[in-house]
């Protein structure tokens, strides 16, 4: 098998058993990277030759039976992670040139593991968007094709759409993501790969360029669900440089990969039969709750009654965040500046030149909900509905241990479809809002092929910090799928 | 008693609140690891977070929070065991994340209350509203060069505490006497050093007037008064302002503006209109602050004597008239210098000495207590030798002066200057014998009933011996001769 084909348990066992070196390992990327990123655009900053110079660093510490649980294993890191001496940008214009004095703690988690970094990869810009079509790098494009049809260009979701489409094609053995309100788990069901947003205050958020920092989560994407458990072992943990990071154990998530769900119960929800759900979603839902009861769970309908609201609350808060997080985008200590001639003319061109028309919306949908005389009416109002979002979920797991619903109401689309309204694009997101409202780790696990061969996701959704839960119900949906597909684009044999 | 202005129209009052800007004492800022300390090069006191660089994240200190109960504690007010950092958005060069993080909606400090003590010893109480935490600015340079702006963050981020009265205040010298009384309380928990020259406390005065009676009018903001003496001038300088507007038929606009002590006015800043919108939200980086009562008690128990009380009990266990006791314990350090002098001595004597004569000399020499040359324990030493009738009050002051000027000890000056008290009543007698026949005319005139003449007696027989002979024993011997 090639080795842009293993996965990231199987890389490390073959690197302990001297099948390949690091070096190999990692070159088998970067030269899948430089093949085809030109086409995906995955990456914006590709790092190869600090890439192999790590994988050899992880060759000597292979021989020296010193590896780490991630030694040698390439990663994509989505360029929303500030790391050390490396371009990191957002996606957008204004940070286009900027290099980070300091690592994000996430990745240096994963640097303290062993992980390779093969690149930085692309995104919505500041993760705002769900197609990966408003970065200022341009957009990814979706590894996977419709059948037959070979020139449409497709979407891989957003916002780590580059991250998704770079695990899918083969261009990294998993990277990390960021989920505000479903910015893994969306690309991850468009891209056929497995997708974890964490509990908030799992993962830390320090050094990671802030969205919505209420919603803000880390978390892992790769191709099996094991893969993910391995990658959230490193990542998570408390730290006190984020006072929002939650101070309890890690648990041994790869221990949970494959744990018998005799007697677990799974909730579905009424709610996610919402309008626009396709039928080829509501098809691989049914069988995905077929699979569920076969491996011995209970089944259980519940309601999430405040389900309706969870966009409409999503729009309010996220950008109310943002529209203050963003502020110090000002040209004046760090990133692009555009001089004018009095201070306030100087903030206007730069952030004029600075930030793309999504990002833009949402400064100042959230201004305007923020404002005076306004603030009671929408962001008072929103901060309620999501009190009552989190109080169905913690309801609902008082009677089950597990939701399962779709991730998103279609397969992955084309690049340039509902871009006319913003709010279609919104809508991707009506599943995914929700737990990310509520804080509640959720998992989306590729089920299988819909009608015109795009991959189908299911989502699961835990209590907090019962990550564990999520990664045993997933690998059983994974397991009884046997989601074996993979995209028409991708690293085997594209040299 | 009450302060009233005059008007083409009658009388008018004033109403006064001040919402003073207290920096906390710490070693680090409010939300990260960066030094608080005041000076240093620009920009050499500045962290990642600070500067509000991409992904950082503020951690709220600790000790600042400590600072912030301890003051809360001091005004006698509620503190509130649930508080919360709220956004406060404006774009501005010194302010680098766009926003300033401050406790909006939900202070730490609830009311309390400030006792006042006036000129004519009217004792008056000014109720605090609440006080918060916040982040201080950076400091904007526009004097550097011709087309240029220069950005010190230094203070970006160090911890300020606001204080927000109540309208209570009804005359400039109550002002002044309610910004130096906090002072003292801050300075006495070590909570801010109250220094208004460096900025280290600043002042925002509400102002308006109104007739006897009335309700409150609009009143105007004076931003950023940083000594007692100008939050004095610009209220009488407003009120006087706005009396004029009324009384031309016109309205005070509810605005903010800036005291000019070189042209004694005031002027608009920005009028309610051009107001910001601070759309202030809760920081979601941040969680509610909760603090527990035991905390809140434990720091409590370690909290000095407040001014008050030490007052209260110098009154009480030295026997001084309450104004002398209002003096001593101005600072904390005069308080302590009074109590090691006055311990097991006189302690009214102690305190004639320390308000009289020692605060005479530091004046006179531009010095503090800190750095007096004359130590409470020399002191001490001094008046214990005017109680074992070594000296009496006349050489003492003469030794006092030496001591300012020497650095010796009394008994050494004595010792020197051979100022020994002479209590030999032969050696008086004599003195008293030669005085009285010296004067003779006088002596008739005393007989006749001139009492007065009998401290010219004294005052010839200490004359005569040089001033070191025994004020009650010449008294005795002048007694039985006339």
């Amino acid at each position: 098998m090639s080795l842009t084909e293993l996965t990231i348990a199987d890389a490390a066992a073959g690197l302990r058993a001297r099948k390949f070196s690091a070096v190999e390992l990692v070159r088998a990327h970067t030269d899948a990277i430089t093949a085809l990123n030109p086409r995906l655009n995955a990456y914006i900053t590709p790092t190869a030759d600090a890439a192999l110079q790590a994988a050899s660093h992880a060759d000597e510490a292979l021989a020296k039976n010193e590896a780490r649980p991630l030694t040698g294993i390439p990663l994509g890191i989505k360029d929303l992670f500030c790391t050390h001496g490396v371009r990191t940008t957002a996606a957008s214009n204004i940070l286009k040139n900027f290099v980070p004095p300091y690592e994000s703690t996430v990745t240096a988690n994963l640097l303290r593991d062993g992980a390779v970094f093969v690149g930085k990869t692309n995104l919505d810009e500041f993760a705002m968007g769900s197609a990966n079509i408003t970065s200022a790098f341009g957009p990814v494009e979706n590894p996977w094709k419709r059948n037959g049809d070979a020139e449409t260009k497709l979407v891989p979701g957003g916002s780590s759409g580059g991250s998704a489409a770079a695990v899918a094609a083969g261009l990294a053995m998993g990277a990390t993501g960021t989920d505000t309100g479903g910015s893994i788990r969306q690309p991850a069901a468009y891209c056929g790969i497995v997708g974890l947003k964490p509990t908030y205050g799992r993962c830390s958020r320090f050094g990671t360029i802030a969205y919505a920092s209420s919603l803000d989560q880390a978390g892992p994407m790769a191709r099996s669900v094991r893969d993910c458990a391995i990658m959230l072992q490193s990542m998570a943990g408390f730290d006190p440089r984020d006072s929002t990071s939650v101070n309890c154990d890690v648990p041994d998530y790869s221990a949970a990969v494959g744990r018998s769900l005799k007697g677990l119960k799974v909730g579905i929800p009424a709610e996610y039969r919402a309008e626009g759900l396709s039928a080829e979603i509501e098809a691989a839902w049914q069988q995905g709750i077929e699979w569920l009861k076969a491996a011995g769970c209970e089944i259980v309908d519940v309601s999430l009654p405040h389900t309706k609201y969870g966009l409409a609350t999503y729009y309010i808060v996220a950008p109310a965040e943002c529209s203050s997080n963003l502020a110090r985008y000002d040209g004046l200590r760090f990133g692009e500046r555009v001089p004018g001639d009095t201070l306030d003319a100087m903030y206007e061109a730069t952030r004029r030149a600075g930030f793309g028309p999504e990002v833009r919306r949402r400064i100042m949908m959230g201004t305007y909900v923020l404002s005076a005389g306004y603030y009671d009416a929408y962001y008072l109002k929103a901060q309620k509905v999501r009190s009552l979002i989190r109080r169905d979920f913690t309801e609902s797991f008082q009677k089950v241990d597990v939701l399962l619903t779709p991730t998103a109401p279609t397969p992955a689309f084309a690049q340039g479809e509902k871009t006319d309204d913003p709010v279609q694009m919104y809508l991707n997101d009506i599943f995914t809002v929700p737990a990310s409202m509520a804080g509640m780790p959720a998992m989306s696990v590729p089920v299988g092929l819909g009608a015109t061969g795009l991959p189908l996701g299911l989502q699961l959704i835990g209590r907090p910090f019962d990550e564990e839960t999520l990664l045993a119900a997933g690998s059983a949906l994974e397991n009884a799928a046997g989601f074996t597909h993979r995209p028409a684009i991708r690293a085997e044999g594209a040299k | 008693m009450s302060y009233t202005l005059e008007g083409r129209t009658g009388t008018w009052e004033i109403v006064v609140g001040l919402e003073v800007h207290a920096q906390v004492i710490s070693h680090s800022k409010l939300f990260s690891g960066a030094s608080a300390s005041y000076g240093g090069e620009p920009n050499t006191h500045v962290s990642l977070v600070d500067a509000g660089f991409p992904g950082m994240l503020p951690v709220l200190n600790h000790e600042c929070v400590a600072q912030a109960i301890r003051t809360g504690l001091g005004l006698r007010a509620r503190i509130n065991l649930e508080s919360r950092f709220d956004r406060k958005n404006y774009f501005y060069a010194d302010l680098p994340t766009g926003y300033q993080i401050s406790q909006f909606t939900h202070p730490i400090v609830g009311e309390g209350t400030v006792e006042i003590e006036l000129s004519d010893g009217t004792v008056r109480h000014i109720g605090i509203t609440r006080l918060h935490m916040e982040q201080d600015a950076g400091k904007s340079m526009h004097d550097q060069d011709p087309t240029r702006s220069f950005i010190d963050l230094n203070r970006a981020g160090v911890a300020l505490m606001e204080i927000v009265s109540e309208p209570d205040i009804r005359s400039p010298e109550e002002a002044g006497a309610y910004l130096r009384k906090l002072r003292q309380i801050l300075r006495y928990l070590g909570t801010c050093d109250g220094n208004m020259e460096e900025g280290s406390m600043r002042a925002d005065v509400n102002v308006s007037v109104r007739k006897a009676g009335e309700p409150f009018r609009t009143r105007c903001e004076i931003k950023n008064v940083n000594s007692i003496r100008y939050v004095m001038h610009a209220i009488e300088v407003e009120a006087t302002r706005q009396i004029e507007v009324w009384e031309d038929g016109g309205e005070v606009d509810q605005e903010t503006r800036l005291f000019d002590p070189s042209r004694n006015e005031t002027r608009s800043l920005r009028s309610k209109e051009d107001a910001h919108d601070y759309r202030y939200f809760p920081d979601p980086d941040l969680l509610p602050l909760v603090v527990e009562q035991a905390w809140v008690d434990e720091l409590e128990r370690e909290l000095p004597e407040l001014p008050d009380d030490k007052r209260d009990r110098f009154i009480r266990q030295y026997g001084i008239p309450r104004y002398d006791a209002s003096v001593l314990v101005a600072e904390q350090a005069i308080a302590d210098y009074y109590e090691e002098v006055a311990k097991g001595r006189d302690a009214r004597l102690a305190a004639n000495w320390v308000t009289g004569d020692l605060f005479g000399a530091l004046n006179r020499t531009g010095r503090s207590i800190q750095d007096t040359p004359i130590s409470a324990q020399a002191l001490g030493g001094m008046l214990d030798l005017m109680a074992d009738g070594t000296i009496n009050g006349k050489i003492a002051k003469e030794v006092f002066e030496d001591m300012l000027e020497t650095g010796d000890s009394a008994a050494d000056i004595v010792e020197r200057k051979g100022l020994k008290q002479v209590t030999d009543t032969g050696a008086i007698d004599a003195a008293v014998a030669d005085v009285l026949a010296r004067n003779a005319d006088k002596v008739e005139e005393y007989r006749g009933g001139k009492d007065r003449l009998f401290g010219f007696f004294v005052g010839q027989v200490m004359k005569a011996m040089a001033g070191k002979a025994n004020p009650a024993i010449v008294n005795e011997a002048l007694k039985k001769v006339l």
